[in-house]
């Protein structure tokens, strides 16, 4: 049940996320709006981790370890974006000064 | 299928994952100007590593696998290095050791210099691209794929704005954006592929998959997510002002070699994965996608005033052709025709990859000593740097499609086997895309041969070490058209999908 | 049951709340806000998917550092006033996106009530092989031996990050002392915060790096802890950073990495494959790695959310 529920959630946040993402107009905006897109898929993931549990788990340990990889890879990617937006925004007060 | 079983040459492709990676890591104490040594010291047991698996899969007939850990999948992870891994691993050792000693002029470090920004960054992205290209074409598990997706794009993304001008920023971010955007849809696929089979191995899903609402789902993310990140059109729009702002160093390997990593694990997911699904209308649509880019890219080429953007663009065009082997091969797996498409495909990617990068650093050559790249502006290059503008001939050759050179072979073969499977369009699309890029290439090529410019043309050069690489580069992409076709047999070695 | 469920439906519609009024936020930093706010309602979904793992790293990156990443972020970014903004799509665009987004939502979510059932996994692999891993805890074993090459690619994506985003430094403080979110508070309670939380902050962290192997938890976790303790005492102001010119600095976000793969290869040595550990040294060898690797990643985690060396940065 939480497994269905959560999933759908998921669904949900891919679909806001996405739509942020797509739509926004500050590159900082975007940036939290790729992180609840990330977010809703890690949601699927988990659905799809605690139905597989079983064999004395209460949810597969496998797709578990890889929604850890997949977390801190996807947090790595957002400070690289956050990198690139002050980077590009300090520049801009080079070109002013 | 039956699960992977170990073979001793296993371990060549495993090495020529972890070695690049391992150094990229010890590159950050090192700093510069170790970094730049352990680079140089690694290409020569990086290219035999990839030719020892080139020759261990061509002889035994089977693919190099290594089972990490001794664990076999679906639990543990394997490498499985195939016939198209192993000319991917090979071409992909060729390009980066030209690079790299390009690169010494640019990047490099002399003892007791400081350390520079742009020194200090360059060897170890061009490292860890290495790693990534590598574990693209070699891992057989899907989410250590999207782990190679995302080293890929981390040491790509630095690489277009390594001089730190506004407009590479800006582009860099825009890459960013459709690369993160495509890695997250990847995933998303992954997640419901374990779902529905509970298994991330390529092998073991093989066959499993039906036509179920979930994986229909999960292909249907997952090829967008790749097509982003291969920059199929219309999901192109970030790769031109990318490829073109970056150092030519960097921008030879971009082309070169980052979109085809995602295109080698999207020929992995619809031949591999989906192998057992029916899935001509989507491999109908993915060439029709290719034929677009093959036309419309090489229209845009031909309409830069910017060579380093002409160069791009044709990027752009010549991944189209990569998409057209895909209705081809899926019509009839097993039959004569599907593989000589495979081959087409998987000879296009290499020679694409020679000719690209020999002609994004013979470009770099030109402006680099004349201070500009405008087209309307190059006449008299020729002249002055006979052999920059011999390697973009060379090169274009092979983009073009003429006979004999690797470009040719791979766009006869496609085009032979169109015609064979009696999807005829397919073939006028490569004949008219030749056309359009002799169009392009010549326009570089005539304004050059000029023999007075408008402006003083700089004082002569000796040709030096950088235009012999950038040389040797484009000859090996001509060169690939008097390898017998037969030969080309290497890259049909482990080819999934086929009856047993 | 129906407690669950009622717990279920209202984290649910919490989250959902929260996604919402992030999209539809006028001010960025509202944006955040909310942001960091269903980043804990997530944390606490996870543990309702009785993947506390997940829940321990989601409540410390997902929206610790990703929170502290972002909202420094935007206070830099409001200090300049000149954020690059793009252009809107126009109305009709936007209607288009928003079906098909919407479109995407609903064969998602039909993918997921259509996934097989019984779900297939590998559960009952985990667990007739654990014990050879000498691990209890289960994820911590995927992590490290049956996919100990995931982890490990993913420790060196984190040092390949740190050089990124150095490499994005203006070239004349590019080996200066990694950028400053906000100027020092030497005191307030941010201060006092910054005294008192650490010893406990590396105390917990040690303490989950430790049952990690048995229990939820492990590196990652651990890591993420201690970033967030070095983070808060670096923005009090407590200590300085070294420039990335610092080579014990390097030194310490490479170790980790480049010591899991120097086991590996000795496992290539001695057991004929890489990342095979010695027999009956298994569980002592991956609590070394883990140690090591824990240091590492919180450095870089640490560094990353500090982000390129500025002109900001004290000279």
């Amino acid at each position: 049940m939480s497994a269905t529920l959560f999933g759908l959630l998921g669904a949900a946040l891919v679909g806001i996320g996405l739509f942020g993402m797509l739509v926004g107009t500050q590159p900082l905006m975007r940036i939290v709006c790729f992180n609840l897109l990330g977010s809703g898929v890690f949601l699927v993931f988990g659905a799809v981790a605690r139905r597989g549990g079983g064999a004395g788990f209460a949810a597969d340990p496998v797709p578990q370890a890889v929604i850890l990889t997949g977390l801190v890879v996807a947090f790595a990617a957002t400070t690289l974006a956050v990198a690139l937006v002050l980077r590009l925004a300090g520049n801009e007060d080079e070109d002013r000064h | 299928m039956p699960p992977l079983a170990a073979t001793g040459s296993g371990l060549l492709p495993m090495l020529a994952v972890v070695l690049p990676v391992l150094a990229m890591v010890v590159a950050l104490p090192l700093g510069a100007r170790g970094a730049e040594r352990m680079t140089i010291a690694l290409l020569l047991p990086g290219f035999l590593l990839a030719l020892g698996t080139a020759i261990a899969v061509q002889s035994s007939g089977a693919p190099a696998i290594h089972l990490l850990g001794h664990w076999s999948p679906p639990l543990g992870l394997a490498f499985r290095a195939d016939g198209l891994a192993a000319a991917m691993l090979l071409a992909a050792a060729i390009v980066i050791a030209a690079v790299a000693l390009f690169a010494r002029g640019g990047f490099g470090v002399r003892s007791g210099a400081p350390e520079t920004r742009t020194a200090f960054a360059f060897w170890p992205l061009l490292l860890a691209l290495w790693g990534g290209i590598n574990l693209a074409v070699v891992a057989n598990d899907l989410f250590t794929l999207y782990v190679a997706l995302e080293l890929l794009t981390f040491a790509a993304m630095p690489l277009v704005c390594l001089e730190g001008k506004r407009e590479t920023i800006e582009a860099a971010l825009r890459y960013l954006m459709f690369a993160l955007l495509g890695s997250v849809l990847y995933l998303l696929g992954v997640a419901l592929i374990y779902g529905s089979a509970g298994t991330l191995d390529i092998t073991l899903l093989s066959g499993r998959l039906g036509l179920e609402a979930p994986v229909i789902v999960a292909a249907a993310l997952m090829t967008a997510g790749l097509l982003a990140k291969t920059a199929l059109l219309p999901l192109h729009l970030w790769l031109p002002s990318a490829h073109a702002g970056a150092p030519a160093a960097a921008s030879a390997v971009l082309s070169a070699l980052v979109v085809k990593g995602s295109f080698v694990i999207l020929v992995r997911l619809w031949f591999g994965v989906l192998a057992a699904t029916p899935s001509l209308p989507a491999m109908q649509i993915l060439a029709g996608l290719g034929a677009a880019a093959i036309l419309l890219g090489s229209a845009a080429a031909l309409a830069q005033p910017r060579l380093k953007l002409l160069v791009a663009y044709s990027t752009v065009a010549q991944i189209g052709y990569l998409f057209l082997m895909f209705p081809l091969v899926a019509g009839m797996p097993d039959s004569e025709t599907a593989a000589k498409a495979w081959t087409g495909g998987s000879v296009q990617a290499i020679s694409h990859a020679f000719a690209k990068a020999a002609m994004f650093l013979a470009v770099g050559l030109m402006a680099a000593r004349v201070g500009h790249d405008r087209i309307a502006d190059l006449a008299g290059t020729a002249r002055h740097m006979p052999v920059p503008l011999l390697t973009f001939g060379l090169a274009g050759l092979t983009l073009m499609g003429v006979p004999p050179s690797g470009g040719f072979a791979a766009k006869w073969l496609l085009l032979s086997a169109a015609i064979e499977a009696g999807q005829w369009w397919w073939a006028l699309v490569v004949l008219g895309g030749g056309l359009l890029t002799g169009g392009y290439v010549y326009r570089v090529l005539s304004v050059s041969l000029t023999s007075s410019g408008a402006l003083a043309p700089p004082a002569p050069q000796p040709p030096g070490t950088p235009d012999a690489i950038a040389l040797g580069l484009a000859v090996l992409s001509v060169a690939l058209g008097f390898v017998p076709l037969a030969s080309f047999g290497l890259v049909q070695v482990g080819r999934m999908g086929l009856a047993p | 049951m129906i407690a669950g469920l009622a717990v279920d439906v209202l984290l649910a519609a919490g989250s959902l709340g929260l996604a919402l009024g992030v999209i539809r936020a006028r001010r960025v930093f509202t944006a955040i806000a909310l942001f960091i706010a269903h980043g804990l309602l997530l944390a606490l979904a996870w543990v309702r998917l009785d993947a506390l793992d997940v829940a321990l790293t989601e409540a410390a990156i997902g929206a610790g550092l990703s929170g502290v990443l972002l909202l420094a972020a935007r206070h830099r970014l409001a200090r300049g006033g000149s954020e690059r903004t793009t252009e809107a799509p126009g109305r009709v665009a936007t209607i288009f996106i928003g079906l098909g987004c919407a479109c995407i939502t609903v064969a998602l979510g039909y993918a997921v009530l259509a996934l097989p059932k019984p779900a297939p996994g590998l559960a009952a692999e985990v667990a007739a092989n654990l014990a050879a891993t000498e691990l209890g805890n289960p994820v911590t074993g995927v992590l490290m031996v049956f996919r100990g090459l995931d982890t490990l690619l993913e420790a060196a994506v984190l040092v390949l990050a740190v050089i990124g985003v150095w490499s994005l430094a203006p070239d004349a403080t590019w080996r200066g002392t990694p950028g400053a979110p906000w100027p020092a508070v030497t005191d307030g309670p941010r201060a006092l915060l910054a005294r008192l939380l650490p010893p406990i902050g590396i105390v917990v962290a040690v303490h989950i790096l430790w049952v990690g192997a048995d229990a939820p938890g492990g590196k990652f976790q651990a890591a993420a802890i201690l970033a967030a303790m070095g983070l808060l005492v670096w923005f009090a102001g407590l200590v300085r950073v070294p420039p990335t010119a610092s080579w014990p600095l390097r030194a310490t976000i490479a170790a980790g990495p480049a010591l899991f793969m120097a086991i590996g290869l000795a496992g290539l040595a001695v057991e004929g494959a890489f990342l095979a550990y010695p027999e009956g040294l298994v569980k002592p060898t991956i609590l070394i790695v883990e140690f090591v690797l824990a240091a590492s990643v919180a450095a870089a985690l640490a560094l990353l959310v500090m982000g390129a060396p500025s002109r900001d940065a004290p000279p």
